[in-house]
């Protein structure tokens, strides 16, 4: 089943252009991290998605269009949109009584469990709590709602690396399942190279690179090449080149893992390699051009 | 406190096919107005503590009441009248003057203050509409407000009788002489639809600082009432006088009453504070009919209408500050 398809978004704030024809066709049980740096569009897509904000184009979630049929969608539809955007004054007893007031898919018994494997007290407010806490308790509510699809929208920002890490194990470990999805975006991407299905570079309000992470590892290569074989690893087309510690890396797309080996270490890249190698072709080209 | 959370599913009498429908309606609607109740304490502080101010006032003020009692009751009926009922028609108009100063900041911050923290982006991955939060934001000042400001006011009152009657009853003056000049069952009905005639009077009002609210990116407060306070030195340019203006704003912050009540005397206003005279302390001078046939009223609410309308809209479009 198709959970999210768009053709042609486009937005435009003024004279900005936000989205400038994006496509996206995400299926049931995948979990897609949209990928791009600061400015790129992936708030904007993510907002169209929940209905915050309307664009032209095509696009359906759920098999609804998310800005006339909002109020129906939110029901299946969860979201973070940011770490700190849970009200300040609100207890944790009280958020927990007010989201299972209104959501009728909320497990009030799943979110206490959650919340029995934190140090969160029931009587303190959001703001006596750390910023990992309240990402904690944002989840633990987020989690126990039966939603079809789950949207993140910098889901760890700010928060230190043993919080991050269990933020994205509790996530596999006690939520996903294949009858779910999850759109996540992140700037921390080595993080979740491992949690991802499927993979979307967004970049000046477009796709610049779709595959799934399966094909990820087939696709892209990246080589530390010996300095002896520098010019002939050059010659088969790099699609980037740096340097560290003196060695060449060259990163490689669809190239024959064989060949490359004769010329140096291969390995698979990290999304932030390719995420630097992509974006940074693309920042060139806008340059040039 | 979570009896209705588990109550509604659970219940086998309410099969889920139709139990949703119903909670659609009213669930979200009833946990909006109890979010409101938890982030603004000061809807119940505030009428507790000037109460309690005033109850402190009225204590003191028995402090040689069998005797004013006394001279009092000798000065003649309107007097008396005047005398005795005076601090319970005081209690309830600081009250009610409280109620809308709560409910005017209330407005003004109920729609911005979601964005400016953010947390619109939390309260919107809820399935409570648009619609519902504005409507639970305008049920406070329209409905929680009076419906709380009534019991406190006549809570109050009863505190202040019984506190009364025990002192005259030590100080060896009857008691019935507060009963006979003031009816407390009688001025809370007339204090009940007082109420009810100042919520639906001011409907606009409410429904404009909302939608302010919703709209204004920063201080909410001037540009819902600089807009109005420009209109009367805009009127004085223009036309060389100060008429209209401030006809219009005491005609919908007061005008209502005139509306509602047959007023006994028709002293002026100013006399009237002074003699301390009850402007109504009978039933019959309520004027339901002549308040509802008031095409003030109904343009009244038809704007109120309008800006609550439009705070939906905008609370669906606009982004976080």
């Amino acid at each position: 089943m198709t959970v999210i398809e768009a053709r042609g978004l486009r937005k435009a704030f003024g004279t900005t252009i936000a989205l400038d024809g994006v496509d996206l066709r995400i299926d049931e049980g995948r979990i897609l991290g949209l990928i791009g740096p600061n400015g790129a569009g992936k708030t904007t897509v993510l907002n169209a998605i929940l209905g915050l904000t309307p664009c032209q184009g095509e696009l359906k979630v759920l098999g609804r269009n998310p800005w006339t049929e909002r109020d129906q969608l939110v029901r299946d539809v969860s979201f973070i949109a940011d770490v700190a955007v849970l009200p300040r004054w609100i207890r944790v007893s009280q958020v927990i009584d007010y989201v299972a007031g209104v959501h009728p898919r909320f497990d009030r018994a799943k979110a206490e469990g959650f919340l029995a494997k934190t140090t969160i007290r029931r009587a303190s407010k959001v703001r006596e709590l750390s910023k990992g806490m309240v990402a904690q308790l944002h989840l633990a509510l987020v989690m126990a709602i039966d939603a079809k699809l789950l949207v993140l929208d910098e889901p760890t920002l700010g928060l230190d690396i043993l919080y991050r890490k269990q933020f994205y194990d509790s996530l596999l470990n006690d939520y996903f399942d294949r009858s779910r999805t999850i759109v996540v975006t992140t700037h921390q991407v080595e993080e979740i190279q491992d949690v991802l299905t499927d993979l979307k570079f967004i970049d000046r309000g477009r796709i610049v690179l779709e595959c799934s992470m399966d094909e990820f590892e087939s696709r892209y290569l990246e080589v530390m090449v010996h300095p002896e074989h520098v010019a002939a690893a050059r010659a088969l087309g790099p699609i980037h080149e740096r340097r560290l510690f003196g060695r060449s890396i060259l990163l490689f797309e669809h190239a024959d893992r064989s060949q490359l080996a004769a010329l140096g270490d291969v390995r698979t890249p990290s999304i932030a390699d390719l995420f630097v190698a992509v974006i940074g072709n693309e920042k060139a080209q806008g340059a040039a051009a | 406190m979570n009896t209705q959370s588990t109550a509604v599913p659970d219940s086998p009498l309410d099969p889920q096919g139709i139990a949703p429908a119903d909670m659609a309606a009213t669930r979200p609607m009833y946990w909006s107005v109890r979010r409101e109740l938890w982030e603004n304490r000061s809807i119940y502080v505030a009428p507790l503590v000037v109460a309690a101010v005033a109850l402190f006032g009225f204590a003191i003020s028995t402090i040689g009441m069998p005797q004013r009692r006394r001279a009092v009751l000798l000065l003649g009926e309107a007097k008396a009248r005047a005398a005795i009922a005076q601090p319970y028609d005081v209690v309830a108009v600081i009250l009610i003057a409280t109620a809308f100063i709560v409910g005017f900041f209330y407005c003004l911050d109920a729609l911005h203050g979601e964005r400016r923290d953010r947390s619109i982006l939390f309260w919107k991955s809820l399935p409570v509409s648009d619609r519902t939060t504005v409507l639970s934001k305008a049920s406070i000042p329209m409905v929680v407000l009076p419906v709380l400001i009534f019991a406190v006011i006549v809570t109050t009152q009863i505190l202040m009788l019984l506190q009364s009657s025990a002192v005259l009853l030590v100080g060896g003056v009857d008691p019935a002489t507060t009963f006979e000049y003031f009816n407390l069952f009688q001025q809370s009905l007339i204090l009940l639809y007082g109420l009810i005639v100042i919520a639906i009077w001011h409907a606009p009002i409410y429904g404009w600082l909302l939608m302010v609210s919703s709209w204004a990116r920063r201080a909410a407060v001037l540009w819902a009432v600089l807009p109005w306070l420009a209109l009367g030195p805009l009127e004085v340019i223009t036309t060389g006088r100060s008429k209209y203006f401030p006809a219009l704003m005491r005609y919908r912050l007061f005008g209502g009453f005139e509306k509602a009540f047959a007023f006994a005397s028709r002293a002026p206003a100013q006399a009237r504070v002074h003699e301390h005279t009850p402007p109504i302390d009978s039933l019959s001078q309520l004027t339901p009919g002549k308040f509802l046939s008031t095409p003030g009223l109904w343009i009244g609410l038809a704007l109120a209408a309008a800006f609550l309308a439009a705070a939906v809209r905008l609370r669906r479009n606009r982004e976080p500050i």
